[in-house]
């Protein structure tokens, strides 16, 4: 279970329009990465809160990019992770919030390096959402600090983003829902046709079935079938809510003004950052492929 | 604002992987012809025999009642292998699904004493009557009535009329447990009774209902002033439709509601198909099985999950097709029930099976309305 006091602290920082300097303040910035590396310790679960609730309210901080990627990375190269916000990446391609960061820590070849930003070109981009996803041009700069890491972002972005995913979907099943119950037409609230209640049963199915899916996989964060499994299975999901909760919201859904767009802006990115159904397919499958039988390769026994 | 309840992911209890290479073993050992869809189409008493034997039926009956006292998760470990493995279950699975745990809740002790065990070893296979000619969705409008009779030969009991339909294995089985009206007027959810009929029985007539295969799977179950003794009404009469309902959660969420093509899986991953289209199966698969093991948990737990066990249904019925598509992508194979191919064999049971998938035990649409209503729009 969730713990019940972080998830309620998580709910309402992350409900602010500027949550960074209260997840500061509080000492929430690093959660899942070790006290005495320079983390707010707890769990890669109580981390996944965290994740879970920046999604839900579609925060736009580097949280996923700070704790989950570098200060871990950190941490395990036997390296001091500094305060202010961090982000790491294996490919300079699409490095998710390297331009405000205050160090980018490259994980490549079995060694985490260390870089300033100020030394290094950043060639600004961005995802739908406006989230900064840049190209950083590494040329001859000198890392700040180095060490031993043999991380897999791509697993680790795959399994944050994934989390990331289920607050958001869980968000656009509580907006459409209370939508669905207002919006009236023909006399009563379309909640009330069997058309949108079946279609709204189907996103909160997708929704579940993506939540549970992705809660086991934080159990087994290095288990590439588990957390590749759970990724292509939310991004699939994200496609399906994202369709569903416009239909249910209809032309006003569609508007800058309606929050529903910062919710599925991000679906939409999101689903494909660190690999989408594809690309987790594909890596299932080869692994697949090479296993004598399917069905313990699946359940890992 | 009523929202979705959140699921846990279930955790097999330490020991499940013993057990887990038992049942391999002798999966190993036996002779069958895996097929899809073996949980209704795969009936092999001599099979079902065996794994009584093994203590795989019944598992989570305790033993006061004959069974063998373990967890819902441990059933959990075997039923899987033995579905994914297309074994023939077909013959006891309503009997060890549902009909075991129903009378240990619900049954007197002599009601106990005399199905328990022989469906714990394999030898008592039930046949639920639910569905009738004009009852279907709307399972509240079941017409079979009992009307009481009292001091005939037999002593005081119950004349069972009417007809039920689409009952699965009725021909095999040794009984069967029937809803019926037994209050004269009653209307809707109030009124019903559940009633066990040993089979075969005066006044009961069993006719197939041949499948659009051609095969027999479903029964018409005529009940012509059939009688019922007392000691044999399941639980409280009136309480019927509490007793079938609470058993819903049971029924709709076990991972016989994903693995119905899991054959056709199998099978293309030994013909190399893409890995791309084999991957999304697994992914899908590997996050059905995580939902419906959740729901297995909570139930260990003593919970009853409605609204998560007919999502688990809704979408991992749905995935069931999705199978018989991706094995069609590969082709190689044209669907054929007598082939010597497997996969030709195989893909032809899934898709003359597959327009049941979602409609037995709850059509996806009455599913859909029960997630509605857990959503508070309905």
């Amino acid at each position: 279970m969730d713990d019940p006091l972080l998830a309620a602290t998580a709910d309402e920082i992350l409900a602010a329009a500027d949550p960074w300097p209260a997840l500061e303040e509080a000492g929430l910035t690093a959660v899942g990465v070790p006290e005495e590396a320079g983390g707010s310790g707890g769990t890669l679960a109580d981390a996944a809160v965290l994740l879970r609730a920046s999604g839900y309210h579609a925060a736009a901080v580097p949280l996923a990019e700070t704790g989950w990627l570098a200060g871990r990375a950190l941490a395990e190269a036997g390296l001091p992770v500094p305060p202010g916000p961090l982000t790491a990446c294996a490919d300079p391609r699409r490095v998710p919030w390297a331009r405000g960061a205050h160090r980018i820590v490259v994980v490549r070849d079995g060694e985490a390096r260390v870089y300033d930003p100020a030394g290094l070109e950043i060639v600004p981009g961005a995802n739908l959402a406006g989230e900064p996803r840049d190209e950083i041009v590494l040329g001859g700069a000198r890392p700040v600090a180095a060490g031993p890491c043999g991380a897999d972002l791509r697993l680790r972005g795959a399994l944050a983003r994934a989390v990331q995913l289920t607050g958001a979907m869980r968000r656009a099943l509580e907006l459409s829902v209370r939508y669905a119950g207002e919006r009236e037409q023909f006399g009563r609230p379309i909640g009330r046709f069997q058309a949108v209640q079946q279609a709204l049963a189907e996103l909160a199915g997708e929704v579940a079935i993506a939540d549970v899916a992705v809660r086991a996989a934080v159990r087994t964060p290095d288990d590439p079938v588990a957390v590749g499994a759970a990724k292509a299975n939310a991004s699939r999901a994200a496609g399906t809510v994202a369709s569903i909760a416009h239909q249910v919201h209809g032309a006003l859904g569609v508007t800058a003004e309606h929050p529903l767009h910062t919710i599925t802006l991000r679906l939409w990115s999101w689903r494909e950052e660190f690999g989408g159904e594809a690309f987790w397919a594909g890596d299932l499958g080869g692994r697949a492929a090479g296993s004598r039988d399917p069905w313990p390769f699946l359940i890992g026994m | 604002m009523p929202s979705l309840p959140e699921l846990e992911p279930g955790t097999l209890p330490p020991g499940t992987a013993g057990l887990r290479a038992r049942v391999r073993s002798f999966l190993a050992e036996a002779s069958f012809t895996p097929r899809c869809d073996s949980w209704l189409t795969g009936a092999d008493p001599a099979f079902s025999r065996a794994l009584g034997a093994r203590g795989w039926l019944g598992m989570t009956l305790p033993a006061r009642a004959g069974g063998h006292g373990r967890s819902p998760l441990e059933r959990f470990v075997v039923i899987e292998e033995l579905l994914a493995a297309g074994a023939p279950v077909a013959a006891h699975w309503i009997a060890d699904r549902q009909v075991g745990p129903s009378l240990l809740h619900n049954g007197t002790p002599e009601q106990q004493r005399r199905f328990l065990p022989g469906i714990v070893r394999g030898e008592c296979f039930f046949a639920i009557g639910m569905s009738e000619p004009d009852s279907g969705s709307d399972l509240a409008s079941v017409r079979t009535r009992a009307e009481r009779t009292r001091g005939g030969e037999h002593g005081d009991g119950w004349r069972l009329t009417g007809t039920k339909v689409w009952t699965s294995g009725a021909h095999l089985a040794h009984a069967i447990l029937v809803l019926a009206r037994s209050e004269r007027g009653s209307e809707r959810h109030a009124g019903l009774t559940q009633f066990i009929v040993p089979l075969p029985a005066e006044g009961v007539t069993i006719r197939p209902i041949a499948s659009l295969s051609g095969e027999h799977h479903f029964n018409e179950v005529v009940f012509d002033g059939a009688f019922v003794p007392d000691a044999l009404v399941l639980g409280k009469p009136g309480d019927g439709w509490r007793q079938v309902t609470a058993e819903l959660a049971y029924e709709r969420s076990g991972p016989e509601r994903l693995l119905s093509t899991f054959l056709l899986l199998r099978l293309l991953h030994e013909r190399g198909a893409d890995p791309r289209a084999l991957g999304r199966l697994l992914a899908r698969l590997w996050a059905l099985r995580q939902a419906s093991l959740g729901v297995a948990g909570a139930l260990a737990q003593g919970r009853t999950p409605d609204v998560a066990a007919a999502l688990v249904k809704d979408l991992g019925t749905r995935f069931e097709s999705e199978v018989i598509e991706a094995a069609r992508d590969h082709a190689g194979a044209e669907p054929d029930p007598g082939s010597p191919d497997p996969l030709a064999r195989a893909l032809a049971q899934a898709v003359v099976q597959a327009p049941g998938f979602t409609l037995r035990g709850g059509t996806n649409e009455i599913l859909r309305g029960i997630v509605a209503r857990g959503l508070g729009v309905r």
